[in-house]
């Protein structure tokens, strides 16, 4: 059967709750081990490889990502920004029994040393399901403002 | 009643006031004295390749086109309509024949001359379209760096490059034999002024401390390179306002030491690169691919920082733009191209591991430096040993504050008017 709709966003939100709840390495085991994720700079490019991005993790840059935000050394993320994040307006791209492609819109709230910053973007997944259970293969989070100037993001989009 | 500040009185040879950061009027004052009578950096050549080819870019607060001409020419123009002042182009780039204004449909060549006019008839005899190009800045390149300036008057740019050439000419080694190309850009802003930036690029001292969590996260190897306080690079003062600071004295000529181990980091790429390249030229391409081993500071706008280069912008007095724009080697190999954006990814932009920590010690230094009044910055580390080489050059050790005081000591001449027009016999 198809993986559905219900399934993936069950999934998703609950990246998405770890995330904001600072469960990161927690969160890392939601991948595959050949998983990526990317929050793209060139609003259209499907190749990341080749262009410059503003992360590219796989999962060794996955795991430094999260040391860095755990271990209190970097001054930017000691503590980390807090954050709040929304989804909604899921669409399925595609689905079948062992992979589907959800899009979906995510605003974010970030409060930092008394500052509230503001980050909304289109996130794509890609999840397949590995021993029945459903991991993240691909998550692409592309902000609506890339091409501005952002400021400091000392957490995971 | 109108009191301007008085420059000579916040600047000391070994210090500097606070204030400097936060006074609205002395950045009103810089935006006319230092940003529109020096040479600014606008663009690099690989990012008008072609005829038609233009990008928008500021210099200071003023919007301006850089275009390529039908001949090859580069122009750097006002973006500023001059019928009734709209913006002519918004894009970042593009290609075009001509850009029409959108309001009334004036419409310019490349070169910014004013081709055509709608129901021209309209002014009756009254408009002479010679005389409406747009507003044409002076434009001069040294080694596919562009840099304009609103002042005619200033000395050319190879004089106000000067000491700072052969540094410009071993940074653009990292195309190992290729010219270097743009790769896209990081762009940022903090709470802060743009000073505090300007100073960051020649202070090895924040390294170990600041960058601490980036250290954390690369192999011993690579921590052991960029173990370079105690080391025996140097700051060095390269007149106006420019300056190098060498972190790694093994790297500032790529071309040299190719029989050097090649570190561990990078086998995997010389591996690769050796099935279609000689050994000599995997080696130059890897020590390419690390980057140099040094910042060298241009003041006040552009900084060519190992791997990269270090674009500031002034948006108001305490808020700052900065862009990391990363290189690479046009027409070297894919695979070197994309280690040097991993590379820049891993350290750079508002989600790197490097620059999120620089940009919270600046926001720092600005809130903090609003604390109290009369109260000195300090600028005189490495101040003691400070030495001068035989062509005059101040230098100090690597961790010494020596670039910032040739910062200074230039923003003081700029802001006091005493020009450097009269140098080297321009
Ligand atoms: S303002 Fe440009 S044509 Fe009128
Ligand atoms: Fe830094």
């Amino acid at each position: 059967m198809s993986i559905t709709l219900n399934e993936a966003i069950e999934m998703i939100t609950l990246e998405a709750d770890m995330l904001d709840h600072g469960d990161f390495r927690e969160w890392l085991s939601l991948y595959t081990p050949s998983g990526i994720y990317v929050v793209p700079i060139d609003p259209d490019t499907e190749e990341f490889e080749k262009t410059l991005n503003y992360a590219y993790d796989n999962a060794e840059m996955r795991e430094k990502r999260v040391e860095r935000l755990l271990n209190g050394r970097a001054i930017s993320a000691a503590p980390p920004a807090k954050t709040v994040r929304l989804q909604a307006r899921y669409r399925m791209l595609e689905s079948n029994a062992e992979s589907c492609t959800l899009r979906c819109a995510q605003m974010l709230t970030e409060l930092r040393q008394g500052r509230e910053r503001y980050y909304s973007a289109n996130v794509t997944f890609r999840l397949v399901r590995i021993d029945g259970a459903l991991k993240i293969d691909r998550k692409i989070v592309r902000l609506l403002t890339s091409t501005e100037a952002l400021t400091a993001v000392s957490y995971i989009l | 009643m109108d009191i301007l500040p008085d420059p000579t009185t916040l600047v000391n040879e070994d210090s500097a006031d606070g204030s400097i950061y936060s006074n609205p009027d002395l950045f009103d004052m810089e935006m006319d004295r230092i940003f529109m009578h020096n040479w600014i950096w606008v663009a690099h050549r690989s990012d008008l390749p072609e005829s038609g080819n233009y990008i928008t870019t500021f210099i200071g607060q003023h919007p301006v086109i850089v275009s390529r001409d039908r001949k090859g020419e580069v122009h750097v123009m006002l973006n500023r309509c001059r019928h009734r002042g709209a913006t002519v182009c918004e894009h970042k780039k593009g290609k075009a024949a001509s850009f029409v204004c959108p309001y009334h449909g004036w419409a310019y060549g490349l070169d910014g001359a004013l081709r055509g006019v709608p129901f021209q008839e309209g002014y009756t005899g009254q408009l002479d379209k010679s005389n409406y190009p747009l507003i044409s800045l002076r434009v001069e390149e040294y080694n596919g760096l562009i840099f304009a300036s609103f002042d005619h008057d200033i000395m050319s740019l190879d004089a106000w490059l000067g000491r700072t050439k052969p540094w410009i000419d071993l940074f653009m080694k990292q195309g190992a034999g290729w010219p270097i190309k743009t790769m896209g850009e990081h762009k940022f802003t903090f709470p802060g002024n743009w000073k505090i930036q300007l100073e960051n690029t020649t202070d090895a001292y924040h390294f170990p401390i600041v960058h601490k969590s980036f250290l954390d996260s690369v192999d011993s190897e690579t921590q052991n390179t960029f173990d370079f306080v105690e080391g025996n690079g140097y700051v060095e003062d390269l007149g106006h306002g420019h300056s190098v600071m060498v972190m790694i004295p093994d790297l500032v000529d790529l071309d040299e030491n190719l029989e050097a181990p090649i570190p561990e980091r990078f086998q995997e790429l010389a591996d690769e690169l050796a099935k279609d390249y000689p050994d000599e030229q995997v080696r130059r391409i890897v020590r390419a691919v690390g980057g140099s081993g040094f910042n060298l500071n241009l003041f006040p706008n552009l900084a060519c920082s190992m791997a990269f280069f270090r674009v500031l912008r002034p948006l108001a007095v305490m808020e700052t733009e900065i862009r990391h724009i990363a290189i690479g080697m046009d027409g070297g190999p894919e695979l070197g191209n994309e280690m040097r954006l991993r590379l820049h990814e891993h350290f750079q932009g508002p989600m790197g591991f490097g620059t999120p920590d620089d940009s919270e010690a600046w926001d720092r230094v600005q809130r903090g430096s609003l604390a109290g009044r009369d109260i000195s910055i300090l600028l005189n580390r490495g101040l003691g040993h400070e030495a001068q080489r035989e062509d005059g050059n101040l230098f100090s050790d690597v961790s010494a504050e020596t670039g910032m005081r040739a910062a200074y000591r230039q923003w003081l001449v700029d802001m006091t008017g005493k020009t450097v027009r009269a140098e080297n016999g321009e």
